[in-house]
């Protein structure tokens, strides 16, 4: 190292760190940039979701008072309207069901990098499946018992999810097509199946002409499922799903191959795990579960098939998910959360006369609000001439 | 930026206190740096050290957290790519990026303003004066699909020249390049410094370093450590200034007296998936109680040939037999359509490290248990895992081969590099497995990681496994191998002693000339 110091004394320009004045303002430093986070406290993490609803809430404000709305009777009336009364909060749990059944199945395919937005086709698929049964049922005058038809009707809704799941799978690990446009398409086909069949004279009320699929629960009254404190009893099933989700991905061979495939396909591979069997499996499970959110909603909630059975469930099941960090047991919370939110939605609408765009506008911007949420969690903002944490640093190195 | 009354200077570049962080990770930590008009500076540090971060700092993909930057005496802001070509700094990256089935002219010009309509005879003509100037070889209308590696990096240098650069960055140059190649490389570099452009040459390779350039420039860990004269410099003194401490240099090479055939290939061939040629008609044996090195430029069909013998690569001709044990007695097999959990369960281990380093073998975001686990997970019965017996595995592993971790749950895309491969080498070695390869194990390691993985390595060699150590720094696999095997192109070029062969053999055997027709090279 000696001749190392007689070469600095021929290098004048070389400044010695301790002595050089810091420089705090860079020349052409952009106004904000982006810089990454190391790692985030929980304390902090609740702070800026709690900041991004607050902001949520004052931009939604913003929008109320233009169309001459009062923001706070607004927001009170949402709250009312989805918690005010026992009708209105099983109503609101009863919106919360296929979000959470749904949420839980996609997120299983969405922690293999598997982007299933086909939800709401799987969903459809499964209603569709079930209703072919009850259709047969009410048409032949078969005679059945509520538990054999129910079991009958589970297993017909899980057959036909778990068709729309495979599908894109199978394709996606055979012939690499893209899984985003694949079920995205299914989505369509369900919902054009389903215009098909209102037009049949053996799924329309008697003597009308108009496309409508009957009322099953007035033919057929053990089509019904029960309810436990003033809600289908999907909602036990769902919490148990839930757990058991946890569960699988957090204990079993099954889970943990999914955690591996989601993070490199090509780790699994070399492990020698059966990659395209592990796809194939899980979105059969995905779909079949969102199949089964289907059943639910025709034996539990609508008791007919409409394309609106889904009603976006399959969608808004993807934010559920996604706000949630695929984690089963945050999704139930997340699920009422925004179950609240629809339902106080709807509630604006009729008592403060607040057109449904509107609302469904506000539902937008705080669900847009808290989604974004997620890159406050990984990066911060650096105002020009603020890189304070680097001064901090040089200090420390120069000391 | 011109307003400013530009200080007379030497320097065409300075780097004052550069700062930049990740996160809560200090890349660069108060750097200097200055590159005076017509030399070449290596910019030298182990991996990890911040030299990418540095440059990519000076080439304005990334902006500072802190620092001053000068070009020409006067401080400039760099945001963006563009600033940089505007002030006629040029990068030539790591990983080109370059539009395949575009031609040569057409990549050099591609993104310059200019006329909706390119003139491709001028434009030939212009790269071809470049290119002469230099004493670069290249076609201009060349397609890149068509082009070796060490072509593409000419395009990439040439492109840079093209746009006006008189400051050239070449981020690690000579990683993908034969001996015979990098000579090349450097009597072109040493071409453009006497036509007054300034050079900066990242690199961890000592003797490039001594080879070529006037001085270095130190970083270890993000921190500046110095920066010396070359002619006053030492392969030994670099080592220690890179380092921070004296290191020793020497890799062992034990003599095994026993060896027992392992695996013997025969004629295996492998077609990619487009059809073409993977590996042509490879034969060789690899024995109990040796390492076999493979050395060959990357993209030979190094990975090809270990996928095949792991059962990952389709096998379209061949065989591989394998001596493994069944019912305690030892049998030649054939490898050739058993499922890889068959083959790993034979005793067969493959440790690939890919360019990414995470991409195969682990799983960047779980802990080192279910890292571990990997390949065992499917021996318990039933359907939850145990994670107990890997916790265990990963616990002494941690304390064998000093990984330094929280604690085993901690997800292991926190852990260094050096952490890291440690884990993978270690799991491999732990299936206790009769062949092993490893496939760059040491990429991007620092010494002293590196020195740990040979250790390892022969470790296994003296307990009989046979080991085929898949390498891309020809002097350690020269130093390291019992014998040593040289692909070129998805064939076998040959198998000869390092003890006895040249560096200059072996990398013309790389370039795809076969051992028969180099004198002097017997195949052993």
């Amino acid at each position: 190292m000696t001749d190392v110091n007689n070469n600095n004394e021929c290098l004048p320009q070389e400044p010695a760190p301790a002595i050089e004045p810091l420089v705090c303002v860079m020349p052409g430093e952009p106004l904000v940039r982006i810089a990454k986070r190391g790692s985030t406290s929980m304390g902090k993490k609740v702070a800026i979701y709690v900041t991004g609803f607050i902001l949520a809430l004052v931009v939604g404000a913003l929008l109320l008072l233009v169309i001459g709305k009062n923001p706070i009777s607004a927001y009170a009336n949402m709250v009312t309207g989805s918690f005010g009364t026992k009708t209105s909060s099983a109503e609101t749990f009863r919106l919360a069901v296929p979000l959470l059944i749904a949420g839980v199945a996609i997120s299983l395919a969405f922690k293999m990098k598997f982007w299933n937005i086909g939800g709401e086709g799987q969903i459809l698929a499964g209603a569709i499946f079930a209703s072919h049964i009850v259709v047969h049922v009410i048409n032949n005058n078969i005679s059945i018992a509520f538990l054999p038809l129910q079991f009958l009707l589970a297993f017909a809704a899980i057959t036909g999810g778990a068709l729309f799941g495979f599908m894109p799978a199978f394709f996606k690990t055979k012939w690499g097509t893209n899984e985003t446009l694949f079920t995205l398409m299914l989505n369509y086909i369900a919902i054009e199946y389903i215009n098909y069949l209102k037009q049949l004279n053996s799924w329309k009320p008697p003597r009308t002409t108009y496309p409508k699929i009957i009322n099953f629960k007035d033919s057929l009254p053990q089509l019904v499922l029960p309810k436990v404190f003033g809600v289908h009893i999907g909602w036990i099933f769902a919490l148990a799903l839930a757990v058991t989700a946890y569960l699988y991905l957090k204990k079993t061979k099954h889970g943990y191959e999914i955690s591996v495939i989601g993070d490199s396909l090509n780790t699994a591979r070399y492990a020698g795990m059966n990659t395209r069997w592990i796809q194939i499996r899980t979105l059969i499970i995905s779909g079949a579960l969102c199949g089964l959110a289907g059943y639910f909603q025709v034996a539990g909630a609508d008791y007919t098939l409409t394309e609106t059975t889904a009603g976006g469930v399959g969608f808004t099941a993807i934010i559920v998910a996604w706000l949630a960090k695929l984690n089963p047991f945050v999704m139930v919370p997340v699920s009422v959360f925004i179950a609240m939110l629809k339902k106080g939605a709807l509630a604006i609408q009729s008592t403060m006369k607040i057109p449904a765009s509107a609302a469904d506008l506000l539902t937008g911007i705080i669900l847009f609000f808290m989604l974004g949420c997620e890159l406050f969690l990984e990066y911060r903002l650096v105002f020009r001439g603020r890189g304070s944490k680097t001064v901090e640093i040089l200090e420390e190195v120069s000391a | 930026m011109q307003e400013q009354q530009a200080p007379v200077t030497d320097n065409v570049i300075e780097m004052i206190h550069v700062c930049k962080n990740f996160g809560s990770v200090q890349a660069l930590k108060n750097v200097h740096l200055e590159l005076r008009r017509g030399e070449i500076l290596s910019l030298l540090g182990e991996n990890g050290s911040g030299k990418t971060t540095l440059m990519n700092v000076l080439s304005g993909i990334y902006f500072p957290d802190l620092g001053e930057i000068r070009v020409n005496g006067t401080p400039v802001a760099i945001c963006e790519p563009k600033d940089a070509f505007a002030l006629n700094i040029g990068m030539v990256h790591q990983h080109y990026k370059l539009v395949e089935v575009f031609t040569a002219a057409e990549n050099i010009v591609l993104g310059l303003p200019g006329a909706t309509t390119i003139n491709r005879r001028a434009l030939a003509r212009h790269v071809q004066e470049i290119a002469d100037r230099y004493g670069f070889a290249i076609d201009p209308n060349k397609k890149v699909y068509d082009m070796s590696i060490s072509e593409k990096q000419t395009v990439e240098i040439i492109k840079a020249l093209y746009r006006g650069a008189d400051i050239l960055i070449l981020d690690e140059p000579t990683a993908v390049l034969t001996p015979q190649e990098t000579e090349k490389l450097f009597e072109v570099m040493r071409a453009m410094k006497a036509d007054n452009k300034s050079i900066i040459l990242i690199t961890h390779k000592l003797n490039e370093v001594l080879a070529v350039s006037d001085r270095v420039t130190v970083l270890r860990k993000g921190e500046y450590i110095d920066t010396v004269d070359t002619e006053h410099a030492s392969v030994q003194s670099l080592t220690d200034m890179m380092v921070g401490r004296a290191v020793s240099l020497e890799i062992d090479r034990p003599v095994i007296g026993d060896k027992r055939p392992v695996l013997r290939v025969t004629s295996l061939t492998c077609l990619t998936p487009e059809k073409s040629m993977a590996l042509e008609d490879i034969n060789f044996e690899a024995y109990g109680g040796e390492i076999l090195g493979i050395a060959g430029i990357s993209g030979s069909g190094q990975r090809e040939l270990c996928e095949a013998i792991a059962g990952l690569y389709p096998i379209t001709g061949g065989s591989i037999l394998y001596k493994g044990l069944v019912n305690g007695f030892e049998v030649e097999e054939s490898l050739v359509g058993k499922s890889p959990s068959e083959i790993v369960k034979k005793g067969v281990a493959l440790a690939f490290v890919p360019e990414d380093r995470l991409g195969m073998g682990l799983v960047p975001s779980l802990d080192m248990v279910d890292n571990i686990m990997l390949k065992s997970y499917r021996r318990n019965k039933g359907f939850l895992v145990d994670r107990k017996t890997p916790q265990r595995t990963a616990e002494r592993l941690v304390e064998e081969l000093e990984i330094v971790t929280p604690d085993v749950h901690t997800p292991i895309r926190r852990l260094s590099g050096g952490n890291v491969q440690k884990i993978l080498v270690g799991r491999e070695i732990d299936s206790a497995p009769r062949l092993l390869m490893v496939a760059y194990p040491v990429r991007g390691l620092d010494i002293n990681s590196s020195y740990t993985i040979y250790r390892l390595l022969n470790e296994q060699k003296e307990k009989g496994v046979a080991v085929m150590f898949i390498g891309e720094d020809l002097d350690v696999l020269m130093e390291i191998s019992d014998r040593l095997l040289v692909l070129s192109g998805g064939k076998v070029m040959g198998i000869v002693d390092p003890r006895t062969s040249s560096k200059q053999a072996i990398g013309m055997m790389m370039l795809g000339h076969e051992a028969s027709e180099l004198e002097g090279e017997k195949a052993v």
